[in-house]
């Protein structure tokens, strides 16, 4: 009996035609972190060959060398494994963070919503990159590291958004029955109320991922990503003084950057129509 | 009733006379309204056809679904098209078609020539604009006219809907306006510019039966004034015989009968008109038992309820009364009928005694037993006080099936989950809903089905009192009868002690065996339902029993 409401979540979400390309892109990327050392076999860290090799210039290194003869396309390969894994787990990180402190705070309302809000503004008040930036740090830059600061600068918008569904979604009816009813209040947040707000909770964690592949960058960018893990902002920072004579070296890891986080992006808006009844045309 | 039957009398030989000299405002012929694809049926309106005559008002009565709406917003060129459109026939206004007019045509005429009052008062104003310049875009949109003489003319037709201290309002924001008074101003609105042909899309079924009865006043002493045209469209065939000359009756996109008012509601031909005729409650007191049961489930003793809103640290907010000192008691087996317009404090009442809202002083005994407030009265009731809700819509869980929802009550209160299931599968059929709905979603049921099962939820339990908060209001008329008869069965087959809130005397005097009118938080009349419908003391008794709109005069105590 789901299968019709599967149906019709699939019937407008393909009608979304950059959805639909953002969702084959994203299976892209993920056939890359899967198969992709089978088809860049070198170490990225390795010098290979010799540097500055333009890309198709050698057999083999299709995407050319970088200032120090290491293969791009090894390291974008890598950095596709690195970017997902630090933007999927911060993104699960700051979504327990949000959804627990947004649940409280809109279920129980007065004091305790106060209190959390006034939390969450904390947090908001400090521009989160500079955040993230001084939490990684004082840390010493590592993945866990920078999984830690980019979940504890993104997750206070989810907090809102979920005290907002929360807020309304309290005030319901089937709330009341499932209260006369004698269900404990865990249950009642989590089988009662948490579905019905999980549909604007999963387009944002979509948008999340974006985001968080786009910290990460920025931060190896500066320099402080994990030394041990190639990645995508680090080899776009690498190539930054040699970028008139070695174009390929900023452009090719740009791309991959680029490409990933609008195909995230999209995928969100895809999300948000094919959760979206209302769209059907008909209420 | 008589006084109220002359008047009508005199319009009605008037209308004929205009009838016989002048053309028909509005005639529809042959329309056909097409759905969208997947939709439950391939015409919302199927071959619609009637005329309206200058000076009378037709009325177009169905279900919802039965696509009456639609042709309002067919004739106002309302429709999402589109997905929905008019595919065949013709609606002549003043004799052109206005199905052939394009967008900017038909804009010169709404408003001016046409105006539209819609169902919701409390969302069809602009939040954020005062009343005044509400108006003023009606002239702005299709004259010009000085701001001075602007002010004026809106100024006169506040009066003439009759709101109070119209200087005041035309500066006031619409969240300071009550339903009925937001009401009147939607209905200035629509005839600001003297249009021709009003269209009313059930403008009463959101409002209380008293303000029902003002508005409807209202709306036809205007009409008799102005002379115009009025298509009114409703679902309650009171409303039908206080207002029409002529009626229409539709059911599942198709005219199934039409004709004088007096002569559909005393002689209907067709067997749904008659089946919506019969369904309305007719408020005959229900006999009440011959002794009765010597146990009392509740007692509520000076119960007192204030809400406090706005304030915040440094200021006090505003208090608002909504259970001044309330008490009453309830046996085994009987209903209490707790009536009010909204705003009374019935609700809160009701949330008390299930302990969804804490109150501040008084004693609410089940059993003979004091219970605390708030929570802590839903741990000492143990699920044994359970309350039926009076949104169909919003009482169910949207992302639960329905056997789950049954029994995750029981569940909660220790039964074994199989054994929960099984009475979940039982409860639906004496709801009289099969086993199979067990495994489906709430959307996918109707909202009388919804508060079946509504009902079912609650019996889960296995309550011994029954809070019942508006539960058939939101439904419509054949509907509501239904589910009342399910609850006067379940009532008797489990003695359940019930407490029924309502708005409607006809509804309370069918249903129970007590009823105590409440005005301000205040139970103002408290006795027998017999006595008190019969012979009302107080004045607000009178003012609620005096509101409902009743079918017109039986032939035999006609004139």
């Amino acid at each position: 009996m789901s299968l019709p409401s599967k149906n019709s979540f699939w019937r407008r979400y393909r009608r979304n035609r950059g959805a639909v390309f953002g969702l084959v892109v994203l299976l892209l990327v993920a056939l890359l972190v899967a198969f992709g050392p089978l088809l860049a076999s070198h170490d990225p860290w390795d010098m290979v060959e010799q540097p500055f090799l333009q890309p198709g210039q050698t057999a083999g290194f299709a995407l050319g060398t970088d200032t120090m003869g290491r293969d791009i396309l090894s390291g974008i390969v890598m950095g596709a494994r690195i970017s997902l894994l630090i933007g999927v787990v911060s993104t699960v990180v700051s979504l327990l963070i949000g959804v627990t402190i947004g649940a409280l705070a809109g279920y129980f309302g007065r004091w305790v919503d106060a209190t959390l809000m006034r939390f969450t503004e904390l947090f908001q008040a400090i521009p989160s990159f500079a955040l993230a930036i001084v939490l990684v740090a004082i840390f010493e830059p590592s993945v866990k590291s920078i999984v830690v600061a980019i979940s504890l600068v993104s997750w206070p918008p989810v907090a809102r958004l979920v005290r907002g569904e929360f807020l309304t979604l309290r005030q319901r009816d089937f709330v009341a029955a499932a209260q006369l009813a004698g269900q404990s209040t865990p249950r009642i947040i989590l089988t009662q109320i948490l579905p019905n707000a999980a549909s604007p909770i999963v387009v944002m964690a979509s948008l999340m991922v974006a985001t968080a592949i786009l910290l990460e960058s920025s931060l190896s960018f500066l320099g402080l990503g994990d030394p041990n893990q190639m990645s995508w902002g680090y080899m776009v920072g690498a190539a930054r003084t040699v970028l008139r004579q070695a174009w390929w070296m900023a452009v090719f890891p740009g791309v991959a950057i680029l490409l990933t986080v609008l195909a995230l992006n999209l995928v969100g808006e895809g999300l948000n129509d094919g959760l979206n009844a209302r769209l059907d045309g008909r209420t | 009733m008589n006084a109220v039957l002359k008047p009508f009398d005199d319009t009605e030989s008037m209308s004929q006379v205009l009838a016989q000299t002048a053309e028909p405002v509005l005639d529809v012929r042959g329309l056909d309204i097409r759905l969208p694809a997947g939709g439950d049926r391939l015409l919302a309106v199927q071959g619609a056809s009637f005329t309206l005559l200058p000076g009378q008002t037709l009325c177009v009565v169905g279900e919802s679904g039965s696509g009456k709406s639609m042709i309002a917003n067919a004739i106002m060129g309302l429709l999402p098209r589109p997905l929905v459109e008019p595919v065949a026939g013709q609606i002549l206004f003043d004799g052109t078609d206005l199905l052939q007019l394009n967008e900017s045509q038909l804009r010169r005429l709404r408003g001016q020539r046409m105006g539209m009052v819609f169902q919701e008062p409390m969302t069809a104003l602009n939040p954020v604009m005062r009343i005044g310049e509400q108006l003023e875009e009606v002239f702005d949109a299709h004259m010009r006219l000085g701001a001075a003489e602007k002010r004026q003319r809106i100024l006169a037709a506040l009066v003439d809907v009759g709101l109070p201290e119209p200087e005041r309002l035309i500066d006031s924001y619409p969240f300071r306006l009550s339903g009925g008074q937001r009401q009147r101003v939607m209905i200035a609105c629509a005839m600001l510019l003297e249009p021709s042909l009003l269209i009313a899309d059930e403008p009463t079924t959101a409002l209380d039966v008293t303000t029902q009865a003002q508005i409807l006043k209202l709306m036809r002493d205007l009409q008799r004034r102005r002379g115009m045209a009025m298509l009114f469209i409703t679902h309650d065939f009171g409303v039908v015989s206080e207002i029409a000359d002529h009626v229409v009756v539709m059911q599942t996109g198709q005219v199934v009968e039409a004709g004088p008012a007096q002569e559909v509601l005393r002689r209907p031909q067709h067997p749904y008109t008659r089946k919506l005729i019969a369904a309305i409650p007719n408020g005959a007191p229900r006999v009440a038992q011959a002794e009765p049961d010597p146990v009392h489930v509740l007692q509520v003793q000076d119960l007192c309820k204030t809400y406090v809103s706005g304030g915040s640290l440094f200021k006090r907010g505003r208090e608002v009364v909504a259970a001044d000192h309330v008490s009453f008691e309830l046996r085994r087996g009987q209903t209490l009928g707790l009536v009010g317009e909204s705003g009374s404090g019935k609700s809160t009442v009701g949330r008390c005694i299930v302990g969804l809202a804490p109150f501040e002083s008084g004693r609410i005994l089940f059993r003979g037993r004091n219970l605390m407030s708030g929570a802590a009265l839903r741990q000492q009731a143990k699920g044994k006080i359970q309350m039926v809700f009076q949104d169909p819509y919003a009482s169910l869980n949207p992302r639960h099936r329905i056997g789950p929802t049954l029994a995750a009550g029981p569940i909660a209160q220790g039964v074994p989950k199989a054994q929960a299931m099984a009475r979940a599968l039982e409860l639906l059929q004496l709801v009289g809903l099969g086993p199979e709905a067990a495994d489906r979603f709430p959307h996918e049921f109707s909202g009388g089905q919804r508060q079946r099962i509504g009902i079912a939820r609650a019996l889960a339990m296995e309550p011994e009192l029954l809070v019942a908060d508006e539960p058939v209001s939101a439904l419509d008329v054949s509907v509501q009868a239904q589910v009342l008869k399910l609850f006067a069965e379940v009532r008797e087959r489990f003695q359940l002690a019930m407490v029924f809130i309502t708005h409607d005397l006809r509804v309370a005097g069918e249903m129970c065996d007590h009823i105590a009118v409440m005005q301000r938080g205040q139970v103002v009349e408290y006795g027998p339902t017999a006595e008190v419908l019969a012979r009302p003391q107080h004045p607000y008794t009178r003012t609620l029993i005096d509101a409902i709109p009743r079918l017109a005069a039986q032939p035999e105590d006609a004139p």
